[in-house]
């Protein structure tokens, strides 16, 4: 079978970051701040980029470039390769069930993206201000009627035309991914990434340049939204010292899981983008450009634009809301405010929402699709035809059962926060342990443009899985089994309104969501069974093909 | 453009101010020595992967 690869290192770079920037790095992030701490945070944030972000994506960058010196480029493939024993390859089905779980409803918010950035380019999106209602009370009712959270199905009774937007979504990545690597994801990367940073870029300079606002009865000014998250201190309680915050787990927990998934790590993207490098391709210096690249629309532009601007309009009510309800509420209402302008901002912040996310939905793609190739013998036509049904069955259960999204925050969980913890975890132990570090840095810096700094092995080997281990312990007790750890500790995380737990077992809709997880992994083990006798007949995966040359 | 705070904000202290400056000048530091390194360091290195000149991909044509 021919080999896909890339055309340009700068295109696997830019591939690779936009995987990892995406709705997170501008809605999730400033909230989190905001709320553990302020510009205090940045102290976990950071520690945690060096002992957890950065070591685990070169872990994966190295391993995935290895395991396509077996011949091999999906996750289970290169996972069994370089544990040296099939039983690894099963770890694999997380790498398939990840981007493809987290696919089904991402290319659904991505529908979200486009529908409001069209929305704002047609002056589709009118609040009336002559209503009794406050602006952000009608921008929140329009984010629920565009995204059918009032009723399961109402999406499909014309009220919304989202559904209109998502099959423009859908076959748009299926159209890019069927092109392949070098024509399709990597072709539309070199291009989106920049017109990307253009616009939050555009937005960031209007933000900046806005004068005081009044709110309900107070003046505030752009310096003030800018305090509002990086003074140190927070949403600390009146009268706590700038550092209370931090020294509180909960902050250190949400820094670690903030870089976790911000950069991408664990989701099986990177182990299968790298396998399409070659021995001497540098995986050092190209993974640090590639988070670097993700920190730099986090912090530079996440941290300066979106909770800035939701407090200058709104006050604090507006900037503390979550993800969804900042980016698609409190935005919305800010963009009103700003007058006939708000229209081409808004719709140049939306555009440049839907290029991030499009960006991290190609991504999820390839993987599957490499699998499904090499486990199947199928060529890419039907593979893409196959994951297309695939992913199309779990973006339309989270369509129809869109009310207060519950499908979608199913699956996101289950498949899109749990398993990576335990993917990741994987691969810095098979990384660390069974690898070895020595060896792992060995292979790290073949064709390196820069070394890794010893200190690394120590913190590659002990630090991050200490790090994994503690975000998954946390994970397991509080939100799935629901324990209130603040009773043992007043420091330690609450038990949430309800687990995981009680959610299966109480609503249909998760029941039916994890259902299709369920659906996954069972589909995806048994092929990775028929993957590996199919690649044992044709040698691959068991040794290196290029032992002895220098390519 | 940005002006003094009002009395009902606290506008930036000296904290934030300090916090926003060195997070930004660090993640800018990182990027523009990581994108200097790759992209004028070895100018070939940008552009050149270690592969067959010609190879099929397979990738539909345009």
């Amino acid at each position: 079978m021919a080999k896909e690869q890339w055309g340009s290192r700068i295109g696997v770079i830019l591939a690779v970051a936009g995987s990892a920037v995406g709705l997170g790095n501008f809605l999730r992030f400033p909230g989190q701040a905001a709320a553990n701490g302020g510009g205090a945070f940045m102290i976990p944030y950071f520690v945690c980029l060096l002992l957890v972000g950065i070591p685990i994506c070169w872990a994966e960058w190295t391993m995935g470039r290895q395991g396509g010196r077996y011949g091999v480029n999906s996750c289970p493939a290169v996972l069994g390769a370089l544990g040296g024993s099939r039983a690894w390859s099963y770890f694999g089905v997380l790498g398939l069930l990840i981007p493809v779980g987290i696919y089904a409803y991402y290319n659904v918010i991505e529908a979200w993206c486009l529908g409001y950035a069209w929305k704002y380019l047609t002056g589709e999106i009118v609040v009336s201000a002559n209503l009794n209602s406050s602006i952000g009370d009608q921008t929140s009712k329009m984010f629920a009627t565009f995204t059918g959270q009032d009723e399961n199905g109402s999406l499909f009774g014309g009220q919304s035309s989202l559904v209109l937007f998502w099959v423009v979504v859908f076959s748009l990545n299926f159209v890019l991914a069927f092109r392949g690597l070098s024509k399709g994801i990597e072709w539309f990367c070199v291009r989106a990434m920049p017109i990307m940073t253009i616009c939050a870029i555009v937005v960031l300079i209007r933000v900046l340049t806005l004068g005081p606002q009044e709110v309900d009865g107070q003046t505030y000014s752009v310096q003030d939204g800018l305090g509002y998250l990086w003074n140190p201190g927070g949403a600390a309680a009146e009268g706590e010292a700038w550092y209370a915050a931090i020294l509180r787990p909960q902050a250190w927990l949400a820094a670690a899981g903030q870089i976790f998934f911000s950069l991408s790590v664990g989701f099986g993207v990177i182990i299968n983008y790298a396998s399409y490098l070659k021995r001497k391709d540098d995986v050092v210096l190209s993974g640090l450009t590639a988070t670097s690249t993700n920190e730099f629309f986090e912090v530079c532009l996440g941290g300066l634009i979106t909770v800035p601007a939701a407090f200058l309009f709104l006050g604090a009510a507006g900037a503390t809301k979550g993800t969804f309800g900042m980016g698609f509420e409190s935005l919305p209402a800010v963009f009103l405010h700003m007058g006939p302008a708000g229209r081409w901002i808004g719709a140049t912040w939306f555009f440049m929402l839907f290029l991030a996310a499009i960006t991290s939905s190609l991504s999820m793609l390839q993987p599957a699709i490499a699998f499904l190739e090499e486990s199947l013998g199928i060529g890419r036509r039907a593979s893409v035809t196959l994951l297309g049904g695939i992913a199309g069955i779990g973006s339309l259960i989270v369509l129809y059962f869109s009310e207060n999204m519950a499908a979608l925050d199913t699956i996101d969980y289950w498949a899109g926060t749990f398993a990576i913890v335990i993917l990741a975890t994987v691969q810095v132990v098979l990384f660390g342990w069974v690898i070895g570090v020595e060896k792992g840095f060995k292979m790290a810096h073949e064709g390196a443009e820069m070394r890794i700094p010893s200190i690394f092995k120590f913190i590659i080997k002990y630090v991050s899985p200490l790090f994994l281990v503690v975000i998954l312990t946390s994970a397991v007790l509080t939100d799935i089994l629901g324990i209130d750890l603040s009773k043992i500790h007043p420091n330690l995380p609450p038990a949430p309104a309800q687990s995981r737990i009680q959610q299966l077992v109480t609503s249909p809709v998760a029941q039916i969501s994890i259902g299709f997880v369920l659906t996954l992994i069972v589909m995806f083990t048994v092929l990775v069974t028929l993957g590996n006798q199919r690649l044992r007949k044709l040698g691959l995966g068991q040794r290196l093909l290029d032992e002895g040359s220098e390519a | 453009m940005m002006i003094a705070s009002t009395a009902a904000g606290t506008g930036l202290t000296t904290a934030g101010w300090t916090f926003m400056l060195c997070s930004i000048a660090a993640v800018l530091s990182l990027a523009c020595f990581c994108y200097a390194r790759v992209l004028f360091f070895d100018p070939k290195a940008a552009n050149h992967m270690h592969a067959p000149l010609e190879i099929d991909t397979r990738d539909k044509g345009t």
